[in-house]
């Protein structure tokens, strides 16, 4: 009677376990994937123009504001009139605060660059057609130019801008198009490369090889998942970059093919072992009145096993999919991250992970690039979940009879 | 008895994390700063501990508190300044080392000469085939270290004149790999620390005077002023803690800490 009761008392203290931790789970992914976004959606509020920075212009400027895409192709002189974006036709004289303070002697400036505000003030006042770019803490109340109203950043800049310069004065482009086109382009070519060798190989192992090959081959495929993904970077690198510039005569070999060659071999083992699996779930009646009725051993496989494990292989083709699109290092070692639009295989291409690890170390925390990668982050991890809800529910389709 | 040396023990653990000094940031300060520390432990017996992560990971756990220096390749930016006088706290820096960028290309390139302007326009896509300045007829692939890299953003400074990059640029996250990519491109160019270039690349030229001379990128040629690329590496600190960090980088300064300035592969600061 006691025993009875302390296993019940046990077993529902295990029970709540259980329940609390996967409570605990929930909310851990729950809590990672709010703070995703709220990181990121601070972007929508912040300006392309440096914090602490202003842009201004002559009083006599009728101009009312300017995208960051024109402030860009302003200052780096392929935008060279007023008349461009919509404004009187004079010469635009973009003044970063170093041009305009070197043309001054220090005494003029000031120990303490006391004088800078009015010199600044004056210089924008003497040029018709100037576009000055300085810091806000030199604006004085005599300020004789107009600063330009901050412009926050848009859904659609965002999102179908095509230029990523994170990091360029006065005014940081933010384009994840392409970005997001670099990302899918190359895992979906990675799969295109692993499905007929993974399928191969599935059908190798699960119909034709005998067990004492399976139980070396299995184990061997599976160690491909464990090597570190920087290792097949490396490798990509050093061997398939030279080979592709050579074999295709391009002239740089880090190109989108690269990167879809190494993801493919990444995504191997996850493509070979579900597949395989749904294979191996075939019933054994069903496989024998196929041979029975006649069938050859691949006319069985054609027919019978395949259709039969549809659903298992499109699982692992979404599962594939998953795993090339979420890979960093490989990915950021061989492609050549580039941020074009992807017109084809031989050229770079730039993808989202590679631009999160290799941008996130150095940008300063809380700033527009910050949160525009957690925005990026967020945008990976809804891709990551569209596809694994997808594969969930090709999963548990009904089986063709 | 057991109980006194375990608190013993942990007084002692105490004691030496508060005179244990945090240093982060910059990875191309890294393995100056690490040997710099290692010697520095030796001497004074003090603990340092220095880590990676780069410029602005540094600047951030400054701001938050959670580390004493600051490494950076780069100045610190107005927004990270704001942030930490918002917290009550003022910025010290101080320039360590200096480090000289070479430009690279690949060796079987015969161009060796090229002046601010030609790399600006190489950098920037408005020339795109090496025989506009006088190479071969083999299209130009520039490389480029990645977007927040200190390296990036002085190149750009002091290079492109603040252009900016074109937008097809390769991008390499690392120099080791900006060296491997050029050393197996033809047509490639691209730019590194002057102490990681080695025989499997071409070191520039380069000329900031419009042609008239040509500077080898040496360590002598650098030291003397004569070379133009070469940019500072920073310390940066709360200046209410100068008194806990200054013995270290006093030691950074002294002629024994720039002798390991020299011996990692930057440049003394005198």
């Amino acid at each position: 009677m006691f025993k009875k009761k302390r296993n019940r008392f046990v077993e529902t203290l295990v029970e709540w376990a259980l329940r609390l931790s996967g409570g605990t789970t929930t909310l851990v992914i729950l809590l990672i994937s709010i703070f995703l976004f709220t990181e990121g959606w601070g972007l929508f509020k912040s300006s392309t123009v440096e914090k602490g920075y202003v842009l201004c212009v002559n009083r006599s400027n009728k101009i009312k504001n300017l995208t960051p895409k024109q402030i860009k192709e302003i200052f780096d002189g392929n935008i060279t009139s007023w008349k461009q974006v919509g404004g009187n036709d004079i010469p635009i004289e973009p003044l970063r605060m170093d041009d305009i303070a070197s043309q001054y002697t220090e005494e003029e400036i000031g120990a303490n660059f006391e004088h800078l505000p009015q010199k600044l003030s004056e210089a924008i006042a003497s040029r018709p057609g100037a576009l000055a770019f300085f810091s806000e803490q030199f604006i004085n109340i005599n300020f004789q130019g107009r600063v330009l109203p901050a412009e926050t950043i848009t859904l659609k800049e965002y999102f179908g801008g095509k230029e990523w310069f994170p990091t360029a004065t006065p005014a940081a482009q933010f384009g994840v198009l392409p970005l997001i086109l670099g990302t899918l382009w190359v895992s979906i070519a990675a799969i295109l490369i692993a499905l007929p060798f993974g399928m191969a190989v599935a059908i190798y192992l699960a119909e034709i090889a005998n067990s004492r090959i399976r139980k070396i081959l299995k184990p061997l495929i599976e160690l491909l998942a464990g090597i570190p993904s920087v290792v097949y970077g490396f490798f990509g690198l050093i061997v398939i970059v030279p080979l592709i510039r050579s074999i295709f005569h391009l002239p740089v070999g880090e190109t989108a093919l690269a990167g879809a060659i190494v993801l493919a071999i990444m995504a191997l083992p996850t493509i070979i072992t579900v597949a395989e699996d749904a294979m191996r779930t075939t019933p054994l009646a069903m496989k024998e009145s196929s041979l029975a009725l006649g069938a050859t051993h691949w006319q069985t496989i054609y027919r019978v096993v395949i259709p039969y494990a549809s659903s298992g292989i499109l699982a692992a083709i979404v599962l594939g999919i998953g795993r090339a699109i979420g890979e960093t290092m490989a990915v950021l070692m061989v492609t050549g991250n580039a941020a074009v639009m992807p017109h084809s295989l031989t050229e770079p291409v730039r993808t989202i992970p590679a631009t999160i690890a290799a941008e996130l170390g150095e940008s300063a925390m809380g700033s527009v690039q910050y949160q525009a990668l957690f925005m990026l982050g967020a945008i990976l991890f809804v891709l990551t979940l569209g596809i694994s809800i997808w594969a969930e529910i090709i999963r548990k389709e009904p089986k063709v009879q | 008895m057991k109980r006194i040396l375990i608190s013993f023990a942990l007084v002692a653990m105490f004691a030496s994390m508060v005179s244990a000094q945090k240093v982060k940031g910059s990875d191309t300060c890294l393995p100056l700063v690490q040997k710099e520390a290692e010697s520095y432990m030796k001497k004074a017996g003090t603990k340092v501990t220095v880590t990676g992560g780069g410029s602005g990971i540094g600047f951030a756990a400054l701001i938050e508190g959670t580390t004493d220096l600051a490494m950076a390749s780069r100045s610190i930016k107005f927004d990270e300044k704001m942030k930490m006088q918002n917290g009550g706290k003022s910025v010290k820096s101080v320039v360590m080392a200096k480090d000289a960028l070479s430009v690279v290309v690949n060796p079987s390139n015969k161009v060796t000469n090229l002046t601010r302007e030609q790399l600006e326009g190489i950098f920037t896509g408005k020339i795109t085939n090496w025989k506009q300045v006088g190479g071969a007829d083999l299209p130009i692939v520039a490389y480029s270290r990645e977007t927040t890299s200190g390296t990036y953003e002085f190149f750009k400074e002091h290079v492109l004149k603040n252009k900016n990059y074109k937008s097809g640029i390769l991008s390499m996250p690392a120099t080791g790999a900006i060296i491997q990519s050029v050393s197996q491109t033809k047509g490639a160019i691209g730019y590194v620390g002057m102490a990681y270039a080695n025989s499997s690349v071409k070191e520039i030229h380069v000329s900031y005077d419009g042609g008239r001379t040509y500077v080898q990128p040496t360590k002598a040629n650098a030291k003397a002023g004569k070379y133009p690329i070469v940019r500072p590496l920073f310390l940066y600190y709360e200046a209410k803690s100068e008194g806990r960090v200054k013995p270290f980088i006093n030691y950074i300064l002294s002629a024994e800490g720039q002798a390991i300035v020299e011996k990692v592969g930057y440049l003394e600061i005198k």
